[in-house]
């Protein structure tokens, strides 16, 4: 988008650009609105010892308190005592400087972020499979050419609306649009064929499509001899994946099963994406397996117009994920267990490599461990709300309860400011510079059309002064320009190689797609023609089998819950439920609900349901609509409070990524009493 | 260290080495297999049959290595249960602690005048194993006609196996309607319709009687007195659990070994899984049981769920292949029985194009289905009739519906008919009562509008909508393009009555007659 300042107010004008071609949802539309909005906090605030409240302090003693408080628990129990928890909406000068804050200022392990519950499965199984991990591994504007589309879990008619410009090209031209989603979504009910699986099963159905393809001679043999690694175990995995015992799993018809591997694999072109409804599982890793399985056998990766991607969640979803935020990276997306790669990203930074510390744990773990004996006693939050965006939430809550110290720099008094010791107020997208990376792995700019306003400083800044209060007195500076050279020098001969990407280069060309090793070198619209960034070179195949979900119903829990978004709300909505105009189309909670199963239940549409599961309960109205199975109900997680959806949702863990298991746990359903 | 000896390496023995090896705890397996091959689908070999696979297409995942030894070409003749011992055929003795059999079913030949069960003639096979498979594949070169003596669900997959191939089939069956079992008079009848259409004849209440068969060719007599000539037949006229070894050992057998919930035969070191194993009152003769049983007995040898325990679903047969789509399950073969309940009953027959469908219902739950032909709701119902979970109030959604609540979004009706409130724009939340309003206060084009009220402006799948609503508002509300003077036949300022279903009274854009002069 772009912005204007006009009479000291920010107006969001459209923008041609070929990822959004000038669309932009209400959210964007009202983004300014937060700019300038009553909630906004725009002096630090400290917890009174004698009141126990918030109030308002001076940007030193809230420093001061969180210097004190740091050091107290670090000479207390150590240098990993104290947390850092990021968040996927950072600019990459922010996650970087996050990160680097984390390894050389506090010289903690623990550093995650928000993006784990997010992409951290198609990132996981991407690098597995491609030994790289970029959202799409090709311009979006591929979709538009693809002749068979297939959508898994993912529903960008309510989440991404702007990308359906590129689907309604792909569909105009004659293209098969094909949806695979428990719920007959906005983005399902568009498509030419809906697989509508039971929640958890479409592991299954994707080696359903492999094990069709196979029988009837569809697979690019040549492409998985000449490109791949370990078919042949696939292949025999597969095989034990019959239509027919798969539909009974899954309930999906063969007849529908079938028709969709054909389309995929008798297309000139062919794209398959996966999103959240297939990640966030506890097999969310093995999930994007089966789907990246069957994109190779098919011989898509690689080819013009067809492959395999995942869509990004957060605004910086990619380039958050690639820079150091998450536990086990260090810039570039390289390893923080690989020697070399501590060296050169130690030498950058002008620290001997043995000082960094070692890989930290997942998200969700990191949070668990909060306050208890073994885990850390102070946090900082940075760009995240997980007070409503984690999973099992109220036991998340206690475990923040538990922190001797929990820092939270926000625009607004989140749910998760409400816990703080200490509130840093920061400034907001359109008041500082900065790149983000986009799910194409397009390096874009953000640049400020303001200063924020008087009380408020930026996330960079703060974390420059808490470096040099803690006495790491140079390596941190508050001018994303500056920050973003260091980035690109310290990703360079990574993965995420960002040494050629410059500010400048950006503003001239639109965007510059990484991996761009020199400012002269061309950037990588297309990864994969001729190879795969493996040791080999090769594509990895590996065989995977579905399992059942971690928990599946029983006579106290008879139905299954499943969690996502709504279209005018955005994560844990603490700024879009303040926007009024967002408000007004998405005001509360619901929990959808199959007229049948309403009336089993002895609910009305619009009457207050109470969501039960082992962990805890959510309340809120219900919503009758025949889009969902009458075994399933859903509910939005953009809330908090007593419509939390999270309240209810299972902690399980992917064994690989670390990816909780939001899309579905194991409940039961009854009328709220008044 | 204990030690597993599983003998048998068909589905089920394979499945059972495969689940242990992915069970934590030491332990050495041990799987003996008769067959040369390394274990393989069967229910692949319909298409192999077909050709449209080659044989390592139908292998599957082999747990060998990792303590897992698996001896293929290896028959076991005996068990010593005294010793705790297997005997094989090369003179070994392979002790065991705990002995699995999963020694599955051989093809059953009928007593037939001219056919030696211990040596078929050569232009005559079963359709069981992999080597029965090579077997027809090898007497399919140059034949023209085949013959299959049985019409269940494995004579059926062979027969349209061979018709792929191009060859001219007839399947002989002695009942009065295919899959008797399975399907009720009218199915069979839709059937056989189909399998028609896709060049496979049937010979319905017709047995055989006596059969001559010679290096080139087969001659089938049939109980009515006339003969049937091919230069193939292939025997499918079921199956018999092989308990052999077990019935030898003194292991308690009816059909199968007969096994409780947790696969134990009359010996507690002994379990038995798959075809050869009599759970309840007959074996299943599936592989989705075969597997669900290899999996309980892992949890119980590997001590991961000591309380494991077999629960076995309700069968459903299905056929699927290119042109035929058969389910059956439950007691939908089965008339209405006198006594019982009163059965509610869904059916739908349209077999000019070989569609049927049955389904039986009792308290709300499912009891059986027929589904032939096009039947989207398919996989509902095999759902539904599997977890007994009640059936859609409206019917209709199990015979007609794509999937429960799948229903494509409802065409754009006319925006005459639209109420104000209906949302044209879902991504900007534009209603069709703010884009009127929009157009009286002086927007007139599409862009306009949209510049206006961001309609269209998300997903941009609302404009053909949004251009609708212009031409429409054009052609109803034209008054304000035209010379004031001549739009002066409404001096009540309001919209002309053909503005159906736009909010009049509730509209609070600023439209005058003022207004209107100046846009003129």
């Amino acid at each position: 988008m772009t912005l204007r300042e006009a009479g000291g107010r920010v107006e969001v004008l459209a923008r041609q650009f070929p990822t959004n071609r000038g669309g932009l949802c209400q959210k964007g539309w009202t983004a300014a609105e937060l700019l300038d909005h009553p909630d906004r906090l725009t002096t630090p605030l400290v917890r009174d010892a004698g009141t126990g409240e918030l109030r308002p302090a001076s940007w030193a003693e809230a420093m001061e308190r969180i210097v004190g408080g740091i050091r107290a628990v670090q000479d207390r129990h150590g240098r990993d005592a104290v947390a850092v928890f990021g968040g996927g909406g950072l600019t990459n000068e922010k996650a970087y400087a996050l990160g680097k804050f984390a390894r050389v200022a506090l010289r903690t392990r623990h550093i995650d972020y928000n993006g784990r519950w997010c992409m951290s499965s198609a990132a996981a199984a991407g690098n597995r499979a491609f030994g790289v991990d970029r959202g799409l591994p090709f311009p979006l504007a591929d979709l538009g050419r693809a002749q068979t589309l297939l959508l898994v879990g993912a529903n960008p008619a309510e989440t991404m609306p702007p990308l359906m410009r590129h689907v309604a090209d792909q569909q105009a031209t004659g293209g098969t649009l094909i949806v695979v989603d428990p719920r007959a979504t906005a983005t399902a009910r568009q498509a030419d064929l809906h697989l509508q699986p039971v929640p958890g099963t479409d592991l299954a159905v994707a080696n359903a499509l492999l094990h069709i393809a196979l029988t009837e001679g569809w697979l690019d043999r040549a492409y998985v001899a000449d490109r791949t690694t370990g078919f042949d175990e696939v292949r025999r995995t597969v095989a034990g994946y019959w239509p027919a015992e798969v539909e009974r799993l899954t309930g999906v018809p063969v007849a529908d099963l079938e028709a969709t591997a054909r389309a995929l694999a008798t297309a000139r072109s062919a794209i398959i994406l996966t999103a959240r409804g297939a990640e966030q599982h506890a097999k969310g890793v093995d999930t994007v397996t089966a789907f990246i399985n069957l994109a190779l056998a098919l011989g898509l990766p690689g080819r013009p117009g067809s492959g395999y991607g995942c869509l990004t969640g957060q605004g910086n979803g990619q380039g958050g994920r690639e820079h150091g935020q998450k536990a086990d990276q260090l810039p570039g997306y390289r390893s923080i267990a690989d020697p070399a790669a501590r060296a050169h990203v130690a030498g950058v930074w002008g620290v001997p490599a043995d000082e960094l510390p070692g890989p930290g744990v997942p998200a969700y773990q990191l949070l668990d461990s909060l306050g208890t004996p073994a885990g850390p006693k102070a946090l900082l939050v940075f760009g995240s709300n997980p007070v409503v965006s984690a999973p099992r939430a109220a036991r998340i809550s206690g475990r923040l309860r538990d922190l001797d110290l929990l820092v939270v720099a926000d625009l607004v008094r989140s749910e998760t400011v409400e816990l703080a010791d200490v509130v840093l107020p920061t400034a907001q997208w359109a008041e500082e510079d900065g790149t983000m990376t986009n799910l194409e792995g397009r390096v874009l700019r953000r640049r400020a059309v303001r200063t924020p306003p008087p009380g408020v400083r930026t996330d960079l800044a703060i974390l420059a002064d808490l470096a040099d209060r803690l006495g790491t007195k140079t390596g941190f500076c508050d001018d994303p320009a500056e920050v973003f050279d260091e980035l690109r020098r310290a990703s360079a001969g990574g993965v995420a190689d960002y040494a050629g990407v410059t500010y400048d280069r950006i503003d001239a060309t639109g965007g510059v797609f990484w991996p761009c090793p020199a400012p002269d070198a061309p950037d990588t619209p297309r990864l994969f023609t001729d190879t795969f960034p493996t040791p080999d070179g090769r594509a990895r195949f590996r065989a995977v089998d579905h399992r059942p979900a971690a928990e599946e119903v029983c006579a106290e829990y008879p139905l299954r819950m499943t969690t996502g978004r709504v279209l005018a709300q955005y994560q844990s909505g603490a700024q879009t439920r303040r926007v009024a105009a967002l408000r007004r189309a998405a005001p509360e909670a619901f929990v959808e609900l199959h007229p049948d199963l309403a009336a089993r239940l002895g609910v009305e549409d619009g009457e207050d349901v109470r969501v039960t599961s082992r962990r805890g309960e959510m309340r809120a109205p219900a919503r009758l609509t025949p889009t969902i199975r009458p075994d399933t109900v859903f509910a939005p997680f953009h809330w908090g409070g007593a419509s939390r959806a999270n309240s209810v949702t299972n902690d399980a863990l992917d064994p690989v990524s670390g990816m909780p298991e939001f899309k579905i746990c194991a409940v039961r359903v009854e009328r709220a009493e008044a | 260290m204990t030690t597993v000896v599983i003998v048998g390496y068909g589905m089920a023995g394979a499945r059972l080495a495969a689940e242990l090896h992915a069970q934590p705890g030491d332990r050495k397996v041990t799987v003996l297999g008769a067959e040369p091959h390394r274990a393989y689908n069967r229910i692949m070999l319909s298409t192999l049959l077909a050709g449209k696979l080659d044989e390592p297409d139908v292998e599957l995942t082999e747990a060998a290595g990792h303590g897992v030894d698996v001896r293929t070409g290896v028959a076991v003749t005996a068990i010593d249960r005294a010793a705790c011992e297997v005997l094989t055929d090369d003179g070994d003795r392979v002790g065991y602690d705990h002995l699995v059999l999963a020694t599955g079913s051989r093809a059953m030949v009928p007593p037939l005048p001219g056919l030696d069960p211990a040596a078929l003639p050569d232009r005559v096979a079963v359709f069981r194993t992999l080597d029965d498979c090579r077997r027809i594949l090898a007497m399919v070169r140059g034949a023209r006609r085949a013959l299959v003596l049985g019409g269940g669900l494995l004579g059926l997959e062979a027969a349209r196996g061979l018709a792929a191939r191009g060859l001219d089939v007839t399947v002989v069956h002695p009942t009065g309607h295919l899959m008797e079992r399975q399907l009720d008079p009218a199915a069979g009848a839709v059937l056989a319709g189909t399998l028609a259409g896709l060049g496979v004849r049937t010979r319905l209440a017709a047995s055989a009687t006596g059969l001559t068969a010679d290096a080139h060719g087969v001659r089938l007599d049939l109980s009515d007195g006339s003969s049937l000539t091919a230069d193939l037949l292939v025997l499918s006229c079921g199956v018999r659990p092989d308990t052999a070894l077990a019935a030898a050992a003194g292991l308690t057998v009816e059909r199968g070994v007969v096994v409780d919930d947790r696969l134990r035969t009359s010996d507690p070191r002994v379990s038995a899984i798959g075809d050869c194993a009599q759970h309840g009152a007959t074996p299943s003769g599936l592989v989705a049981p075969a597997w669900a049983q290899a999996r309980v007995v892992a949890q119980l040898l590997s001590g991961v769920d000591p309380h494991a325990a077999y629960r076995p679903r309700p069968a459903v047969t299905r056929l699927k292949a290119a042109g035929i789509d058969l389910a059956a399950m439950g007691d939908a073969a089965e008339g209405d029985r006198a006594g019982d309940e009163p059965v509610e009953e869904l059916t739908f027959a349209d077999p000019a194009r070989g569609t049927y469908a049955r389904l039986r219902i009792r308290d709300e739950r499912l009891t059986g289905a027929i589904l032939l032909g096009d039947n989207p709701a398919i996989g509902t119902v095999v759902q539904l009739f599997d977890r007994g979970a009640p059936v859609p109030s409206d019917r209709r959604a199990l015979l007609l519906g794509r999937t429960l609540g799948g229903t494509p979004a409802a065409p754009a009706t006319s925006p005459a008919l639209m109420p104000d409130a209906a949302t044209v724009c879902q991504c900007n939340d534009v209603s069709k009562g703010a884009l009127v309003r929009c157009w009286r206060s002086g927007s007139r084009t599409v862009e306009a509008m949209s510049a206006a009220t961001r309609a269209g402006t998300g997903c941009g799948g609302c404009r053909d909508a949004l251009a609708g609503i212009v031409g429409w508002l054009a052609e109803v509300d034209p008054v304000a393009d035209e010379p004031a003077g001549l739009a002066g036949t409404d001096p009540a300022g309001g919209g002309p009555p053909t503005l159906a279903g736009a909010d009049l009274v509730n509209d609070d854009s600023p439209r005058t007659r003022h207004d209107r002069v100046e846009v003129a």
